[in-house]
């Protein structure tokens, strides 16, 4: 009697965790017996603000192998890539912490979106081969069953920069090697500049380099909403809150040469959840930075630049926000559809915005008006004092243009040599970098999430060799010279 | 003028519908909404057994293996007969025709088969390339970038001719005189923005691009870029629609002066 009256109880408590388990952990509430028990418990445990039955799908899971910090196109590359070159199928788990989820403050999705091979340093240019490669083959790498198709909204326009006497020379050398390396760029006179593009003022331009293909600008949102539905249905976890801490052990260790090395290992990453105090430490076995321009403060967290000035301990990661603006301009008798992507000697920058004569361009700053980058405002006084006298003098139609719009975006800028920091640290050894970019993170995301991911799983780095942006570079003072930031 | 005709349609109306799915994702359209609609038994199933899910994966990495297969480069024909016979070989393969300076059309008859005469003829030249509704890509102009000497190329209704293509077009651009794109699914304007290295180009023909978002603005765009070149595009029956309809507007409205 007694047994036949149990069963049924039993029965229905299993089926309750059964499908209490399978939401992922969510608090199984349509019966009011839950809170009834949760009722008897409180009963029995006065005071206690125990409450054994707490939903906590929003939070992170207790352990996983790899945190990637920053959920912007790098990170999502990072994790991407992991997943693709894993060898067994789900043999790595992967978090990828993002702070922001509307993304309203990233790079990412703030940028111009441009892509170009005419850089000087042979690595930038094979960072963009690879990643226009990949943008091409868009719908093979990030194909997801039963999803529409992507549509970046390639514009193959085409990069046009423009150099006076003073750089001619430095643009032919550079144009050599981006050559060299495989990227479809010409150099014009003058004269033929004239004759291709008749709305420009040659004034003072010795040379001009052109990219025939593989350049031009996408939408930056697309790739970023593409790499997150690959990556999701690959398996990766989503978390939205903040890394506040790093826990980790140090050991004391002593080179062949008799000197003292402090190695760390990350062992717990806090990840804090939004609006709240609460957080969850995630255990782990990786770390990687992808933070953008907020990495520097990331690595501050790992103790990185915590030592003696001058030292490898002591050394900085040496990344900050900066403040870069983009102006949307209206123009009726400006260049038509054929205008690439124009680069001045100057620094100033534009491009066409759709059919409209909508134009839109912007110029970084020099290091001593470098602006606040505390907000996200615009100085509509840098356009009229810095931008516009230098288009008008380029492009004579510029003269009567209307600004639209703008916006402000971060530049994760390294102040070292403006040039991506990737791999691991040399002292804490668990942390890798993906960041420093200084403004072209988002055309070389695809190749630098494949660079991390190798360097992750097989040591080394096998598609590109990225040594020359190693960490390391910072403590021995070699810089990478690349003259063609914009 | 003539009379407004309905608009000259040269693809089934099959190729609107893939290409508002391809634009429709761009916008801030969020992936999970779309996953929701429409579930078919297949995605059920995918959805609970991994080894459906595998299985669709792989199906779906073989079409564009598929795809690869297809475009691939004739090597050995290249080393052996030249370059223009490679490229001629490539389109017949894919059911196009080709055209040998001097000589007739050789087409492939409807079983796919095709006489090799032409691999004798190593130096002379190909002027004109028909490969409207092949399967050509990017990789496969490879091919086709070849033919120094290509005047014509037609390349109507190609499902996989896309922006990317289009900016590989200008080592022909010595020669290269008449384009015609009508039809191609997947070219928009911003493809057609990089035609302007192709200045010898006379006739170019970008009627009925369903991926193109205006067609009556980009067609005027694309004139003033290539000023020497005639443009086609089947939008001017719309327009003069559009046109005489204000027009009767005009007409009937109380003229109040």
């Amino acid at each position: 009697m007694l047994r036949t009256a149990s069963w049924p109880r039993w029965g229905r408590t299993l089926l309750a965790r059964g499908l209490g388990s399978r939401r992922g952990g969510s608090a199984p509430d349509q019966n009011g017996k839950v809170s009834e028990i949760k009722k008897k418990i409180q009963s029995v445990l006065p005071g206690g603000a125990w409450n054994p039955l707490y939903d906590t799908s929003y939070l992170p899971p207790e352990h996983s192998d790899v945190v990637i910090v920053g959920g912007g196109v790098i990170g999502l590359s990072v994790a991407y890539w992991l997943k693709r070159l894993e060898k067994p199928r789900g043999a790595i788990r992967v978090l990828v912490v993002e702070r922001d989820h509307t993304y309203s403050r990233a790079s990412t999705v703030l940028s111009v979106g441009g892509i170009r091979q005419q850089f000087s340093v042979p690595e930038n240019i094979q960072l963009s081969l690879f990643s226009i490669e990949f943008l091409r083959n868009i719908n093979e790498y990030l194909a997801v069953v039963d999803d529409p198709p992507l549509d970046i909204q390639f514009n193959p326009s085409g990069y046009l920069l423009l150099a006076s006497e003073k750089g001619a020379a430095l643009m032919e050398s550079n144009v050599k090697v981006q050559r060299q390396e495989g990227a479809k760029v010409c150099l014009m006179s003058p004269e033929q500049l004239r004759n291709k593009f008749p709305w420009i003022n040659t004034e003072g331009v010795a040379l001009a380099s052109y990219g025939m293909e593989h350049e031009g600008w996408f939408d930056p949102w697309c790739l970023l909403q593409g790499l997150r539905r690959k990556v999701q249905s690959m398996g990766v976890l989503f978390c939205h809150g903040e890394v506040t801490r790093f826990i980790s052990s140090s050991n004391h260790m002593e080179t062949r040469s008799g000197e003292e090395v402090t190695l760390k290992r990350i062992h717990e990453v806090h990840v804090k959840v939004d609006h709240s105090l609460e957080y969850q430490p995630v255990e782990c076995a990786i770390v990687i930075n992808a933070a953008g321009a907020w990495s520097g403060q990331i690595a501050q967290l790992a103790g990185i630049g915590k030592g003696p000035p001058g030292t490898l301990q002591g050394t900085k990661l040496p990344v900050e926000p900066r403040k870069r603006y983009v102006y949307v301009w209206h123009c009726p008798q400006g260049p038509g559809l054929e205008t690439p992507f124009v680069i001045d000697p100057s620094g100033v920058y534009f491009r066409r915005e759709g059919l409209g004569n909508n134009y839109l361009g912007g110029c970084s700053p020099t290091e001593e008006e470098e602006p606040d980058p505390g907000n996200l405002e615009v100085d509509h006084d840098f356009f009229q004092d810095k931008v516009w006298p230098s288009l008008a003098q380029r492009v004579p139609a510029f003269e009567t243009l209307k600004a639209r719009s703008s916006w402000a975006g971060y530049y994760d800028y390294n102040t070292f040599d403006q040039n991506g920091v990737v791999g691991p640290h040399p002292l804490v050894i668990n942390m890798y970098f993906a960041t420093g970019f200084s403004g072209h993170g988002l055309q070389q995301a695809p190749a630098v999430g494949r660079a991390v991911a190798e360097m992750v799983l097989q040591g080394h780095f096998q598609t590109i060799d990225l040594s020359p942006f190693l960490f390391s570079r910072f403590y021995l003072g070699e810089k990478v010279q690349e003259h063609n930031i914009v | 003028m003539a009379a407004p005709r309905a608009p000259l349609h040269l693809v089934a109306p099959r190729w609107n519908a893939g290409t508002r799915g391809i634009r429709g994702l761009s916008r801030a359209a969020a992936p999970e909404g779309n996953q929701k609609k429409g579930r078919s038994l297949l995605q059920f199933l995918a959805d609970r057994f991994y080894d459906v899910q595998a299985l669709r994966e792989y199906l779906l990495r073989k079409q564009a293996w598929k795809m690869h297969q297809k475009n691939r480069p004739f090597t050995y024909i290249r080393e052996r007969y030249g370059p223009y016979a490679a490229g001629a070989y490539f389109i017949l393969k894919l059911g196009g025709a080709v055209k040998f300076q001097g000589k007739e059309w050789i087409r492939s008859n409807a079983r796919g088969h095709f006489s090799l005469d032409f691999l004798k003829l190593q130096t002379v030249p190909v002027e004109a390339v028909d490969a409207s509704g092949c399967a050509v890509n990017y990789q496969g102009l490879d091919s086709l970038l070849a033919l120094k000497e290509l005047q014509v190329l037609w390349l109507q209704r190609c499902p996989h001719v896309d922006d990317w293509c289009l900016s590989r077009l200008h080592p022909l651009a010595s020669s290269l005189q008449e384009l015609s794109l009508a039809g191609c699914p997947k070219i928009s304007e911003r493809g057609l923005a990089c035609l302007h290295h192709l200045q010898n180009l006379r006739k170019l023909d970008i009627s009925d691009l369903p991926a193109v978002s205006n067609p009556g603005l980009t067609q005027i765009l694309v004139e003033e870029m290539l000023p020497d070149c005639k443009v086609v595009g089947a939008d001017w029956a719309r327009g003069l629609k559009v046109g005489q309809e204000e027009q009767y507007q005009d007409i009937t409205s109380p003229i109040p002066a």
